[in-house]
């Protein structure tokens, strides 16, 4: 009889950790960055310079200046603030909206749910950012306005996630020995749930970060969010879109900020999806 | 003596829209006394669960009454419950899944402890002294319920339910779900604790063997109603009805 | 072939039919399994004559799952054969690419699981997968199907096999759905019919039920199988061999009979004392 076979293994290293943390570093560069935006712009984002209008690329100016003159790289920076912090305001408040919604609904049960439902099922019917238009057209625009008309159409989506995870989890069995072990509503829905429902939520919200910058920056650049001068990258790009073809770096400029910004929100995302499998968890043990 | 825990005329009847009317449990009665262990034997759709899920007041009574230790309990609910809840414990056949798995074991069996007062260090302290009567270390306080083994697990489970002395113990398939040698242990755990601490069992099971070398009296449900009952030798030896002599027939 | 581990010695015939068979119809040689590089499964050698019935038994993680899956290839990304060799009709089992494993799987060696019912589609028919089944390894016209299908589930005992194929699996009990998986797998008529704890969701009742019915596969169809379970009552009414798993290792191997009666090794007396005898 011959010898046995040995055959090596491939072993998959598990990148996640480093992931996390590579896309974590960057998110969170990114929002301090914004924070202390003013402090890190190169020149006065404001300051206009008329005799070198529509400067390219150099190495005084990395983006070019626009056609007043302005860095473009200084109204980049401090554009963050506005775009990410926005987003950022937009996206926590739909998630703690929404899951309240989401937790008291798929608790309550019967009519009350059902009527909460079908509010929300109203809200997802129109059409997203047509809605979201017609309400921000109304209040008249500026950021605020934008972020509560972006607001009012996304919440469903959260409500509906968190619902569903509720009902899961009043189901489970843990639930039923938390029950036994004397805890009543509060206890079961703050000690018991919300932590157990969190996952596919802060997941969503990640991802939503990327979608939220784009459809602000969209409305910017219809005319309905940040008013000039305040620096928004969408409204940076709406008034100057007319400059594509001729001086293309004065659009682009903060159209590659927007790319950045939502790709490194969209992997972290991802990635806290990945960490938060359970099987993943497991493993780690 | 009055017994611990009385049931009669316990129906349940499930109706959704559409659909015709189930009948989960129909006009069940039986008693059982102080320091009883009695067995509930069923095979899936019996209804033995059911049974047990509205005695523990998880699920509520289409008609029927409950009395556990003498009070009325087939409506309670609310701010009763915590004091049904110090009389009466259960211990679930999936131990893994009856932790919350974001919280340890520790914090499990502290839970109930911290609910009726106790300060969180000392249901802490308390914790680690019934795992250890439970035959756990100390550090299995801090540990996470996939973290550890089946029949771990089930010992902490057990830790958990005994932790405010209650006088009825359900077990719902307790011991199903582990390996035999396991289910070995977990049965003598459960026999010194019953004598230490004077306590009822009531153990739904699909083992008849298990049933025969463990309790005192069984009885047999089919289709949601008792058809069978009396002590193990007994039902085993001389069943009264073809099905439960079908039960005993096709044990391998 | 050298045997490492404790083979019943009472049975010097049993040792001698044992070490004679180099051939048999299935045969693991020293097989070691990894799962991302930790082994679940240690030096594992054995031999299925055609038509046996070998039972493996053990408990939670004692591998026994891992080693049918093995054969059949479905260790998934993270588990390998890293030493051994599984011979089947003259090929290597770990070795085989995956196109000619396909054309052994099913065919030539089947799988039963222990929820056969959520091996099954949900949305579609049992007779529509059945087919598709079928059809996979043989070309076959559909009057002929439901020929061959409606005569393999009357074999089997059910008084409707009509209504069975025009069902849905949901339609079906446990029970049921468990039997009809053992049909289905039986369908092709494979050479080896491979079973993960085939009784172990199913009321007592259907246990037997199905016992009986794997008990009669191996009567008229002549097929080997391979039966992992931890319920040693099955291993009892059913096995012609023993395989006893722990922690990945060979403790005990032989006769079913003498090794049930007369347990050589520790851990096995030990499993066989904590199983609640009924006293009838």
């Amino acid at each position: 009889m011959s010898e046995p076979t040995i055959r090596t293994q491939n072993l998959h290293k598990n990148h996640l950790k480093t992931r996390l943390a590579i896309f974590g570093v960057l998110a969170l560069l990114l929002i301090i960055g914004s924070n202390f935006s003013e402090y890190l712009c190169p020149y006065d984002p404001y300051l206009q310079d008329l005799a070198n209008a529509k400067a390219p690329c150099s190495f005084a100016h990395p983006f070019g200046t626009d056609r007043y003159g302005r860095d473009m790289l200084s109204r980049v920076i401090v554009g963050s603030k506005t775009s990410i912090y926005s987003t950022l305001l937009l996206v926590a408040f739909i998630t703690v909206f929404g899951t309240v919604v989401g937790v008291f609904c798929a608790w309550s049960g019967k009519w009350v749910d059902t009527v909460l439902m079908r509010i929300s099922d109203m809200f997802l019917a129109f059409p997203g950012l047509v809605f979201a238009l017609a309400v921000a057209a109304v209040l008249g625009g500026g950021v605020q306005n934008a972020i509560i008309a972006l607001a009012a159409i996304s919440w469903p989506k959260y409500a509906r996630i968190a619902r569903s995870q509720t009902l899961a989890q009043k189901e489970a069995v843990y639930l039923r020995a938390a029950r036994l072990s004397g805890s009543g509503t509060w206890k079961l829905i703050f000690k018991h749930i919300l932590p157990n429902i969190f996952g596919p939520i802060l997941v969503t919200a990640m991802l939503d970060i990327g979608t939220m910058m784009m459809e602000l920056a969209g409305l910017s650049f219809l005319g309905l969010g940040a008013k000039p001068p305040v620096a928004e990258w969408g409204s940076m790009m709406s008034d100057t879109r007319n400059l594509l073809t001729t001086h293309p770096w004065v659009t682009l400029a903060p159209g590659y900020a927007i790319f950045v910004s939502v790709m490194i929100f969209n992997m972290l995302g991802d990635t806290v999806r990945d960490w938060l499998d359970p099987r993943n968890r497991r493993r780690e043990v | 003596m009055e017994p611990i825990l009385k049931v009669e005329g316990l129906t349940k009847i499930f109706s959704s829209k559409g659909r015709e009317d189930y009948t989960a449990v129909d006009g069940v009665s039986f008693s059982m006394m102080p320091g009883e262990k009695l067995a509930i034997i069923g095979e899936s759709g019996s209804g033995k669960t059911t049974v047990v899920n509205m005695v523990a007041r998880l699920l509520d009574a289409t008609s029927g009454m409950i009395t556990l230790d003498g009070e009325d309990i087939t409506r309670a609910k609310g701010r009763r419950m915590k004091g049904i809840y110090g009389k009466m414990q259960m211990v679930f056949q999936t131990p893994a899944d009856s932790f919350d798995p974001r919280r340890t074991l520790g914090d499990g069996i502290a839970e109930s402890l911290v609910n009726r007062g106790t300060a969180k260090k000392e249901a802490m302290a308390r914790a680690e002294q019934l795992l250890g009567l439970c035959g756990l270390g100390k550090e299995f306080v801090k540990r996470y319920p996939h973290e550890v083994s089946g029949g771990q697990c089930q010992r902490a489970a057990i830790a958990r339910a005994v932790a405010i002395s209650p006088k009825l113990l359900i077990l719902d398939e307790a011991t199903s779900a582990l390996d035999v040698t396991v289910q070995k242990d977990i049965l003598e755990l459960l026999t010194t604790l019953k004598e230490e601490r004077n306590m009822s069992y009531l153990f739904i099971c699909h083992d008849i063997a298990l049933v025969q070398n463990f309790c005192d009296r069984v009885l047999v449900m089919y289709h949601g109603k008792i058809v069978e009952e009396g002590i193990p030798d007994d039902v085993i030896r001389h069943p009264k009805e073809d099905y439960t002599r079908n039960l005993i027939d096709s044990v391998l | 072939m050298k045997m490492s581990f404790q083979i019943h010695p009472n049975g010097a015939e049993s040792r001698a039919r044992i070490e004679g068979r180099t051939e048999g119809i299935i045969r693991y040689e020293h097989v070691d399994i990894s799962y991302n590089g930790k082994l679940a499964v240690h030096d594992i050698s054995f031999v299925v004559g055609e038509g046996e019935i070998l039972g493996i038994v053990g408990e939670s993680g004692s591998g026994k799952s891992t080693l049918i899956k093995a054969a059949m290839g479905l260790l998934g990304r993270n588990g390998l054969v890293t030493r051994g060799d599984i011979w089947y009709n003259g090929h290597d089992l770990p070795d085989l690419p995956p196109k000619e494993m396909r054309k052994i799987c099913g065919a030539q060696i089947g799988m039963i699981f222990q929820t056969a019912g959520s091996s099954f589609c949900p949305i579609r028919t049992v007779r529509v997968q059945l087919y598709e089944f079928i059809t996979e390894h043989e070309k076959m016209g559909k009057q002929e199907f439901e020929d061959r299908a409606q005569g393999l589930l009357s074999r089997f005992g059910f008084r409707e096999p009509k209504r069975i194929l025009d069902s849905y699996p949901f339609e079906l009990s446990g029970g049921m759905q468990q039997r009809v998986g053992i049909a289905a797998a039986m369908l092709l008529n494979p050479k080896i019919l491979m079973a993960d704890e085939p009784t172990s969701a199913l009321d007592v009742s259907v246990q037997k039920q199905v016992v009986e019915e794997m008990l009669m596969v191996r009567e008229t169809f002549g097929t080997t199988i391979l039966l992992v379970t931890h319920n040693l009552g099955v291993i009892r009414a059913m096995a012609d061999n023993v395989l006893v798993l722990r922690g990945g290792e060979a403790v005990e191997y032989g006769n079913a009979k003498e090794i049930l009666a007369d347990p050589q090794s520790e851990y096995t007396r030990k499993l066989l004392a904590a199983v609640p005898k009924l006293r009838r």
